[in-house]
């Protein structure tokens, strides 16, 4: 009986593991399919942690099985009156030390993770010459989109992420109007952006995102922040360090040498378009609208739509029916014409580094 | 007086009902006004996983489905779970402990009155059509951007119910403490009583800064306050603390009254001693006490620093280790005693793995580096409401069940109830255990819509029906109340044949006076005791039958309450109409006269004389 | 319970303020009470130690140049002895000497007047100097948890006054006894809050 208990005990266990690893969701953003040094961290302390909790599940289960199993009133009649126990110091102090040697057992590794995912000492560190050894990236976010800029090197792009593979990326998080969250769930976890302060920590990303389905990781926004919380999404483009310098330098290069697909667009743009928006990839945070300088190489428009020139009208003509509560005016008509549009449109989806 | 009530018209019925200071009343009070919020927190449920069930659904918009959860969630806690189990407090303890009334009956039936005119008063928001949007934690920074009255509503709204609730606590703290038979002794009080003295005093400790931080929040957004605006010096963080300070007691004051039913539920339908009574005693208050030390575990993403996240994320796990216990225990309840399945028992037995998911779950959030990546997401969502739904309206509805015949005296049909239990039980897995994966895969909480082509798509739909299924639960529950009641028919003193405690060996329901003698307490569960040394009745008297003391019933309390509800508005349009002012000034100016009146008036009660209570006796034909 | 029954000295109890089960539960809830106060008290002194000297960018008021400690002293020193003559009257509570007892009451609703008026005083004088509620975070916060101080005092004051007429008439009784104990007991909490207001606010303020 013991060891046909125990072997259903395994089995089950083994049962559960694998509906487990068959849900593994998408791997642009499940924290199941970890893709950096962080999450591979919390997904080990999820695997360890699920562990022990399914030994406890499976314990009282069935001990609670057998319990009912065992002591139905109509297996033992109506009229038995069952010894009336007090308890049993024995069985109480075991069930009180074995629960403790398991939290012992979960809290040792995650005080040490809380701690080494804590560290942000190296975050300023620069060489012997003075240039900075770790990329920065100050993230700001805003009703609801997110800005990007990279402190030393002088660039700045919003919306879409780009970071280098295979190394520490730092992160300085703010909030510039009410508190947002920075989540990219596939590679780790979140931290908020709060409004007073800047919260620091560091992601490390291990998966080019070329190999993935929309050629980037999803990022969500984690706080509730407004009516159009749920579409403040934006994308991460993880690649080898050399393709990350050029892409560097392309963005450098955007003040000067600008794309321009169609100069009645480029026009259009500096009417109506310049006051929020820029196009010039140099620069630092703190614009009205997002930086445009990566337009045409972005996997979506304002974040969540497809990126086809009929979606990116559809924005433009009415961003409030598509983003409730967004701060971008929208443009009828009179403002632009159709001709204009289709002008504005090229031009947008020309600017492009890549 | 109240005792010839039943035989008035409709006006003066509903007279005694408004001015009522009998706990068994008030505790029908709270227990219909919980549950009509319980019915409006569920439709606002039902309208969200409506809007969810498909990608890119247009159901509702943005803004409301922000209304909608915020609303579900204010409602279910503050206006729902809080006042039913009051409900169930109100009209079971003080038979529990053997007591004619509680300490403070003008104080209950004010605690009542200003919950429901807080409630009234939040839910009012959505006639004039500015709802609360910032959700359930109206976390700084958004509600003080939040435009409209919406979080005007919540932050006066919940004032006057918190209020509320702070006088039910120190009502029931004075009431065990004070108000016990003779022999009933802290260690042999039965543990739904020893759960609400808990709640009760965490109730006390913890509503304070709620209190603070929503007088902040009314301050910042209607009298011109700092204290969250970070460009005038303040920080919304404090916020965050005070309102978790509160917040995760709270959960605590919810789950420890359902221990407290489930614990008495084991006991009687297992016939047996509730096994390892003492641990389990100590248990409830080391959770009571842990309960105010863990509250950072819901700011593990704010950027406290590393050295706060570890000894907030330890402590938080130390919590597992008595409720642990109280696992164990209630499953050795049921080892070696005589299983009787009944509906109340049916929810026992389903709280017990639902309650250890949400457990476990819990602990693993505990854990703060994975919850860096389960915070927030709809993981936690599966977590809080494997806990307060697996645990809190099981106990809510496993009550309702196991108490009905107490209170109305009548019994609820047990064939509807072991429907509505598996609608409700299955519907709650189904809703709820796939959320965990959501999480895991990425999905945010608080997401009005979601884009096709993440993965969330059938998860998503599984969640909805599994909610509709619960909704039929619930609407099966109320068929079943309705037509039993339209029966009517009427119950002994202990339907349910093994009951151990002394609401048993009273009428179902109590006269209002509750025990002709006070009675003597043998021990714990002392009238199985007594029943077990053959004295059927289960009753001993402490003393002979004499003259009873009782209060005078009371409008002022609704007074009062309605007094403050008028000042809200008042201060909410203060600034721009020129009625505010003086509406708030009116408001305020009510309640103190009527405080002023009842301060005055020396309202000492009135006597029932002996002579009538033997007639009682008689009538009922029988000793005590 | 019998508001008319008469006692002497002699047969008035050692507790009158617990002599009976609703007195005990009055005396026992406003314990109670004063523990939930005291909770929501340490979570003004929170967020004031948190907020104070904190505003606006250019913000050019600091703890230091702002509070007038002779005036606070002089505040202090009223509420203190105010605390001391309500021990004089529940002396007499005990003794049954009802005369004494509201004398001293009168003079305990005096003094604690004196120190309402020097707060508003004080107050306004902030005010006057620009220092207003809406000014920044620290002002919002001083006011509030000063203010709130303030307010209970008020509310004190209104209670005994309302107290000493009602029952000047009839004397004392057990059914009064409680409510003028209750009263003393919440006067003494005042008091200690605002020790720690003069400690943590004003001197740590100045000082600190």
């Amino acid at each position: 009986m013991m060891k046909g208990l125990k072997k259903w005990r395994l089995f089950s266990l083994l049962a559960v593991l694998t509906v487990f690893l068959a849900g593994c969701g998408q791997e642009e953003l499940s924290t199941l399919l970890p893709a950096g040094q962080v999450g591979k961290d919390q997904f080990n302390l999820l695997l360890l942690s699920s562990g022990i909790m399914l030994l406890v599940i499976i314990v009282v289960v069935t001990i609670y099985l057998v319990a009912l199993v065992r002591f139905r009133r109509s297996k033992l009649g109506e009229d038995h009156i069952p010894e009336q126990v007090e308890g049993s110091h024995k069985l109480e102090l075991v069930w009180t030390i074995i629960p403790i040697l398991l939290i012992l057992l979960l809290a040792v590794p995650t005080v040490y993770y809380t701690y080494k995912l804590g560290d942000v000492a190296a975050m300023g560190a620069v060489d012997e010459d003075g240039n900075a050894e770790n990329l920065v990236v100050d993230v700001t976010a805003k009703l609801y989109w997110w800005e990007f800029e990279y402190p030393d090197l002088g660039i700045v792009t919003a919306q879409e992420l780009v970071v280098p593979m295979d190394e520490k990326v730092y992160f300085n998080l703010l909030a510039a109007d009410v508190k947002h969250s920075f989540w990219i769930p596939a590679v780790g976890g979140k931290l908020d952006t709060n409004v007073e302060n800047v919260n620091k920590f560091y992601l490390v990303f291990e998966k080019d995102s070329q190999d993935l389905k929309d050629g980037v990781f999803y990022g969500k926004c984690a706080e509730l922040c407004g009516p159009s919380h749920a579409l403040m999404d934006f994308k991460v483009k993880t690649m080898p360090r050399p393709e990350f310098d050029q892409w560097v330098t392309a963005m450098q290069n955007t003040a000067e040498n600008q794309v321009v697909a169609n100069q009645d667009g480029q026009e259009v743009f500096q009417q109506s378009c310049i006051g929020c928006h820029a196009t010039s990839g140099v620069g630092e945070s703190g614009a009205q609208g997002p930086n445009l300088a990566t337009f045409g190489d972005r996997n979506r428009v304002a974040g969540f739509l497809d990126h086809t020139d009929e979606k990116l009208v559809e924005w433009i003509r009415d961003t409030q029916e598509h983003k409730p509560g967004n701060k971008m005016p929208s443009f009828d008509k009179n403002q632009i014409s159709d001709a204009e549009m289709d002008a504005l449109v090229e031009y947008l989806m020309g600017l492009s580094v890549e | 007086m109240s005792s010839v009530a039943q035989k008035k018209g409709f006006g003066a019925t509903l007279w005694d009902w408004l001015t009522t200071v009998d706990h068994k009343k008030i505790g029908i009070l709270y227990f219909l006004g919980g549950g009509f919020f319980f019915v409006l927190g569920g439709i606002e449920a039902m309208m969200i996983r409506w809007q969810l069930h498909i990608p890119n659904n247009d159901f509702v918009s943005a803004g409301l489905f922000n209304d909608l959860i915020t609303m579900h969630g204010t409602t279910m806690i503050f206006l729902a779970a809080m006042p039913i189990l009051f409900g169930f407090m109100n009209a079971i303890v003080p038979l529990q402990i053997g007591a004619r009334d509680v300490a403070f009956p003008f104080i209950n039936s004010l605690g009542f009155w200003m919950f429901f005119f807080g409630g009234l008063f939040l839910n009012i928001s959505w006639l004039y059509g500015e709802v609360p949007d910032a959700g359930w934690t109206s976390y700084a920074s958004l509600s003080l951007a939040s435009q409209g009255h919406g979080v005007d509503f919540y932050a006066i709204g919940l004032q006057i119910a918190g209020g509320g609730t702070l006088m039910a606590g120190i009502n029931f703290l004075v009431t065990i403490i004070n108000m016990r038979a003779p022999g009933m002794t802290y260690m042999r009080m039965p543990l739904f009583t020893w759960t609400t003295f808990v709640a009760s005093a965490m109730i006390l400790f913890a509503f304070p800064p709620l209190t603070v931080g929503l007088f902040f929040l009314t301050f910042d957004r209607m009298f011109g306050g700092n204290f969250f605006n970070h460009t005038m010096g303040g920080n919304t963080i404090i916020w965050e603390h005070i309102f978790w300070i509160f917040g995760h007691p709270e959960v605590y004051i919810l789950i420890l009254p359902a221990f407290g039913i489930f614990s008495e539920i084991f006991s009687i339908f297992s016939r047996k001693r509730l096994f390892g009574y003492p641990s389990m005693v100590f248990a409830t208050v080391l959770i009571g006490f842990l309960g105010f030390m863990v509250w950072a575990h819901h700011m593990f993403t704010v950027g406290l620093g590393p050295t706060a996240n570890a000894i907030f994320a330890v402590a938080t796990m130390a919590i597992a280790v008595p409720t642990g216990v109280k696992i164990f225990n209630w499953l050795l309840t049921m080892w070696g005693g005589s299983i009787k399945i009944t509906t109340p028992m049916l929810y026992a037995l389903g709280f017990i793995p639902s309650f250890v998911m949400g457990g476990v779950t819990g602990v693993m959030q505990g854990a703060a580096p994975l919850d860096y990546q389960l915070h927030d997401s709809y993981f936690i969502v599966a977590h809080f409401h494997y806990v307060i739904v697996g645990g809190v309206v099981l106990a809510i509805l496993a009550a309702t069940h196991l108490y009905w015949p107490k209170m109305f005296g009548t019994m609820l049909n047990e064939t509807l109830g072991k429907v509505t239990f598996w609608f409700f039980f299955i519907g709650f897995h189904m809703t709820f255990l796939i959320q965990h994966w959501l999480g895991f895969w990425g999905m945010p909480r608080r997401v009005w819509t979601y884009m096709d082509g993440q993965g969330w798509n059938l998860a998503n739909l599984i969640s909805t029906i599994g909610a509709f299924m619960m909704a039929i639960g619930v609407i099966v529950l109320v068929i079943n109340a309705i037509m039993t009641s339209v029966k009517n028919v009427k119950v002994a003193n202990d339907p349910w044949g093994d009951g151990r405690t002394l609401e048993w060996a009273i009428e179902s329901p109590p006269i209002y006076y509750n025990f002709h003698a006070t009675p003597l307490v043998r021990g714990l569960d002392t009238v199985w005791i007594e029943k077990m040394e053959g004295n059927e009745s289960g009753l001993t008297p402490a003393e002979p039958i004499k003259d009873i003391h009782m209060p005078n019933g009371s409008i002022i309390p609704l007074l009062m309450s309605f007094g403050l509800f008028i000042a809200g508005f008042g201060a909410m349009f203060r600034t721009e109409e020129s009625w505010g002012l003086p509406v708030l000034i009116f408001g305020l100016l009510w309640t103190f006269v009527s405080m002023a009146a009842r301060s005055l008036q020396d309202d000492t009660g009135y006597y029932i004389k002996k002579d009538e209570i033997l007639r009682d006796l008689k009538r009922k034909g029988g000793q005590n | 319970m019998d508001l008319n029954k008469k006692f002497t000295p002699e047969t008035w109890p050692d507790h009158p303020e617990r002599a009976t089960l609703e007195a005990k539960n009055k005396f026992v809830g406003f314990w109670l009470f004063l523990g939930g106060e005291t909770i929501l008290f340490a979570t003004l002194f929170a967020t004031y130690v948190a907020l104070k000297n904190s505003g606006p960018s250019g913000f050019g008021f600091s703890t230091q140049e702002l509070y007038e400690l002779p005036l606070v002293f002089v505040m202090t020193m009223l509420l203190l002895t105010s605390s001391l003559t309500s021990v004089f009257a529940m002396y007499h509570l005990r003794n049954y000497n009802f005369k004494k007892m509201q004398l001293w009451l009168a003079i305990t609703a005096f003094l604690g007047l004196g120190f309402l008026m020097l707060e508003v005083y004080e107050f306004s004088h902030y005010v006057g100097l620009g220092f207003t509620y809406g000014n920044s975070a620290f002002s919002s916060a001083f006011f509030t948890l000063v203010g709130t101080h303030g307010f209970h005092v008020a509310v004190g004051l209104v209670w005994v006054t309302l107290l000493i007429f009602r029952n000047a008439k009839r004397g004392l009784n057990l059914y009064n006894a409680t409510k003028y104990y209750t009263f003393s007991l919440y006067w003494h909490f005042i008091d200690v809050v605002w020790v720690f207001i003069f400690t943590v606010v004003y001197l740590m303020g100045v000082v600190g």
